[in-house]
């Protein structure tokens, strides 16, 4: 007899058997691969059956990712999969739905519906592949480019402020916010199963290298010289300690401060809380540039809350009705109000 | 004393007002009393953009005409014989709309010095003598109304409020028309205000009294059943409230749940408002944050198995353009509903014109054709809602639905229609693999062209769709050249062969061939028919033909049209129709245009028919 998963008596699916048959054309070592090969190897473990998943993308280099992905799928318009995946959701809660999007698909075209799915709260997963460059239209600067960045169009280098997204999903009442690495596959695996599991809009920044056009941008995070000083990997109800232990992170009132653990007690630390709507905006919001701060970038599932989800709502306002009202009879509907006869 | 009653065949009031003097409600209540006594009818609400312009000003003048007749009435008439002038502006607004010699009610408290000034006449025209070809009837409502209500404890303000109660007494009692109806309604409307129910009650019955007990009216008129009227049971309806009834009934005639994406734009916004109210229906609205998030969600809901409609105007779906796009290259079904205003930009919001008909054919990027169909009047509405919904569900292609503002806000008589009789529609959806390998091939396509709709969830079936090319039958991503030319040929042949599954056209009346045809598309239909019958009980031989059917056109049309000498084409914009026939048909059609934000009238149309004939 043939194994048979316990959930939902699916066969036990693998990695592979979320891969298309079509082929992956992304740049030769672009970071969208190993996000790719983490979201697949994720997905066999929720216990989903394959035939629920539901891709929905926008424009840009992440936006062919559902074509990659043996699961229904569909590429969209610029900074719209947001709103589609939303209408989706309305009409099948039974699907498990993912949004693909990158820093100028969802916080540039996109923001708008961005932050009205996260305010709305739908059951989806929205995973925004940050390389802070535009990518398919060959090197612009990006919605989350640093300022003074050189590129095609900013010469004399970009006088925007970036957007800080995690700050920016925070603002729009997000009920779940992390942050990941594409190079960092375990890291990345923990995040998005974390976000699968998370009843409500998952939001998840992913930082990924583009190697083309803004090479290493996040090497100090990813590369092992640099990253566990100039990164803390968070934990919920564990103290902020980084650098190897080496480092913490106290909070002096609201301000959070470096201490250095040789002179100081684990009992003096900040302990993540991810439920702390207050420590969470604090914690978003340590983004300076790392050469100019000894405050280290999080990384982690920053901020957790628990608020009904747009479509459950919209299901019980059309069962209300129905109890209410009973079901709808259109003859009765049409036939309505006050009518008359010609005989 | 019982005033002697005079029939008349048809009858057109107007009650003008301003805006905060409840003259629509007024119109409507007229409307539901005129129908219930079997009257044809067709109304014509025309009211300012803003909310509340400046009170008393021309700016700020709210009207609401009334047609209404023992004969067949198509239009909302061309001009009135009644005006019911609530202030001086009401008054100078519409005057022009008066016949000769027609009867003018006036209240004179909106004619005192202040509303002169406001109204920016110099003289009182109730007293200078320039009304003197008009019967005119002063009376100061307002006193009245205070006087009747003096003991019920209202404010002031509020027995202000209410005085155009008095009005619609007045005109009832003028016209025979019964009150039960609208105290009905009256009663429900304010059934949580019963201080408000009584004075309007009262206001109600004082208005009908006085006009039996003064002796400012000599005779009385009635206007009977029309005879003309199929037999059956009827009900009033709104262009816009037909449409989404028309939904709620193609939903179930599909077996599928109902999406509306949409967001508020004057004149569809009532869709929206109609559907959220019918929720035990399985109908799911969503107002979205914008148009582009609107028809997104709904091509998300088609995706998922839906009815999947949004709603908007000329300037909305201008901005749902790409999202249009989308939908014509995934191959889903979706119905977008333009109700059609004065453009462009912004344009006359609350003014009517079918001006958007060549951007609902080609304004889009790339070769990109959809269904285009079209309603004729409100009580045709419900009828196209459900064909447009059948064609997208069943040719897996987007269909644009125009309707305008005239239609959505006019009501007319609706034959209540016997669902029973009405085709169910039927889904392409497909739940095995349809290629001998055992795969899916997701753009294979059946003899109508059309490719399946396979929902998510369905189990061996999983595949991408999306906007990038598609290639034939796989839809995998395809820059393939000739691939390309192949596709682009065959959505617009996937379109062109909804011809095949749509009635043929026919001629609406006249002659099947000869001197000339009016041929008209949309909200015209009413006055053209009128314009034509008219015409030819005067012993011509015209032909009108009305289009439903925009793109692709019914396989004869090109037939019919060459069969007469000149072919005639009004419209309510600068000559768009026109250009789609002598490009389709090669022949040498005559633009008739009228871009006023107005309907064209019964007496331009024939002067135009006329002159065309060359009488």
């Amino acid at each position: 007899m043939a194994e048979v998963s316990t959930l939902n008596h699916t066969p036990t699916l693998t990695a592979k058997d979320f891969a298309s048959d079509q082929e992956v054309r992304w740049c030769p070592g672009c970071g969208d691969y190993s996000i790719l090969k983490q979201v697949q190897t994720v997905l066999p473990e929720l216990g989903i059956p394959r035939e629920k998943f539901a891709f929905i993308s926008g424009i840009g280099c992440s936006s062919r990712f559902p074509y990659y992905m043996e699961a229904y799928g569909l590429h969209s318009i610029h900074g719209r999969a947001t709103a589609i995946a939303a209408g989706l959701k309305m009409i099948r809660p039974d699907l498990s739905v993912w949004i693909i999007s990158g820093d100028g698909d969802a916080l540039s075209i996109g923001t708008n519906h961005t932050l009205q799915l996260i305010r709305r709260n739908f059951d989806v997963q929205l995973l925004v592949f940050n390389n802070q460059i535009y990518g398919l239209t060959k090197g612009q600067y990006s919605p989350t480019s640093e300022e003074g960045k050189v590129t095609k169009s900013t010469p004399m280098g970009s006088i925007d402020h970036p957007f800080n997204p995690c700050a920016l999903v925070l603002g729009a009442d997000a009920t779940f916010v992390a942050r990941s690495l594409d190079r960092d596959p375990k890291h990345l695996q923990m995040v998005l199963k974390r976000a699968a599991h998370h009843r409500g809009t998952s939001f998840v920044e992913i930082y990924q290298n583009c190697n083309i056009f803004n090479d290493g941008a996040f090497f100090v995070f990813t590369e092992k010289e640099t990253k566990f000083q100039k990164g803390i990997y968070v934990e919920h109800g564990k103290p902020m300690l980084f650098d190897n232990g080496k480092k913490g992170i106290k909070l002096d009132g609201t301000k959070p401060i470096v201490v250095d653990m040789s002179e100081a007690s684990v009992n003096d630390l900040w302990i993540h809380d991810e439920t702390d709507i207050i420590k969470a905006n604090i914690l978003t919001r340590m983004f300076e540039d790392p050469d100019k701060t000894d405050l280290p970038r999080p990384f982690g599932v920053l901020y957790v809350a628990n608020r009904p989800c747009y479509e459950d709502l919209m299901k019980q306002q059309i069962q209300d009705a129905i109890e209410q009202k009973g079901k709808g009879d259109i003859t009765k509907l049409i036939n309505s109000g006050d009518t008359w006869v010609i005989a | 004393m019982a005033k002697p009653i005079v029939l008349k065949e048809e009858v057109t009031i107007r009650f003008a007002g301003d805006s905060g003097d409840g003259m629509q409600l007024t119109g409507t209540e007229f409307t539901n009393a005129s129908a219930i006594v079997g009257n044809d009818l067709s109304t014509f609400p025309d009211y300012p953009a803003e909310i509340r312009a400046p009170q008393g000003t021309v700016a700020g003048v709210s009207g609401f005409q009334i047609h209404f007749g023992s004969t067949e009435v198509d239009t909302p008439g061309d001009i009135c014989n009644v005006l019911v002038a609530m202030n001086a502006a009401a008054l100078k607004a519409n005057l022009r709309y008066l016949e000769t010699g027609g009867l003018i009610i006036a209240n004179t408290d909106g004619f005192d010095e202040k509303n002169l000034r406001l109204a920016k006449l110099e003289k009182n025209p109730l007293e200078d003598g320039s009304l003197d070809k008009y019967t005119v009837i002063k009376i100061d409502i307002t006193k009245i109304a205070r006087t009747a209500l003096q003991d019920s404890g209202l404010s002031t303000r509020d027995i202000d409020r209410s005085k155009n109660m008095f009005v619609l007494g007045l005109l009832m009692w003028l016209y025979n028309r019964p009150l039960d109806v609208t105290i009905r309604n009256l009663e429900a409307k304010f059934a949580k205000k019963p201080e408000i129910l009584q004075a309007n009650l009262r206001l109600l019955r004082a208005g009908y009294d006085y006009g039996e007990t003064t002796e400012l009216f000599t005779t009385r008129y009635d206007v009977k059943q029309a005879p003309t009227m199929e037999k059956g049971k009827y009900r009033n309806i709104m262009g816009n409230q037909a449409l989404a009834y028309g939904f709620i009934a193609a939903s179930e005639l599909a077996g599928l749940p109902l999406f509306l994406g949409s967001y508020p734009i004057t004149p569809a916004s009532d869709i929206l408002h109609e559907l959220s109210k019918h929720k035990a229906f399985n109908v799911h609205t969503f107002q979205a944050e914008d148009e582009i998030a609107a028809i997104c969600a709904a091509i998300g809901a088609s995706f998922g198995g839906a009815l999947a409609v949004t709603t908007s105007s000329g300037p909305g779906i201008a901005l749902k353009g790409e999202a249009i796009g989308l939908a014509t290259m995934l191959e889903l079904p979706i119905v977008i509903v333009n109700i059609q205003r004065g453009g462009p930009s912004t344009g006359l919001p609350t003014k009517t014109e079918q001006a958007d008909l060549l951007q609902a054919m080609y304004g889009r990027n790339g070769e990109c054709p959809v269904v285009v169909i079209c309603t004729r009047q409100p009580n045709d509405c419900f009828d196209v809602a459900i064909e447009a919904s059948r064609i997208a569900i069943e040719h897996m292609v987007p269909v644009m639905l125009l309707s305008d503002g005239y239609i959505a806000n006019g009501a007319e008589p609706w034959l209540i229609p016997d669902l029973s009789k009405y085709k169910k529609i039927k889904p392409n959806f497909l739940t095995e693999p349809n290629s001998p390998n055992g795969k899916l091939l997701p753009y294979k396509r059946d003899e109508r062209f059309v490719r399946p709709w396979v929902l998510p969830g369905t189990k061996g079936l999983e595949h991408r769709i999306g906007g990038l090319e598609k290639q034939h039958e796989t839809g995998n991503v395809s820059y393939d050249p000739e691939n390309h030319e192949f596709m682009v040929k065959m959505r617009q042949a996937k379109v062109d062969k909804v011809a095949d599954f749509i009635p043929l056209q026919e001629v609406e009346q006249g002659p099947e061939s000869g001197e000339l045809v009016v041929l008209g598309w949309g909200s015209t239909f009413g006055c053209i028919r009128t314009a034509v019958r008219e015409l030819n009980n005067q012993g011509h031989n015209i032909a009108q033909v009305h289009l439903r059917y925009l793109n692709p056109f019914p396989k004869n049309l090109g037939d019919i049209l060459k069969r007469y000498k000149k072919v005639l084409v009004p419209e309510i914009n600068n000559g768009q129709l026109v250009k789609i026939v002598r490009d389709k048909f090669l022949v040498d059609a005559i633009p008739f245009n009228k871009i006023q934000g107005l309907p064209f009238n019964v007496v331009e149309m024939k002067a135009k028919i006329l002159e065309v004939l060359g009488k």
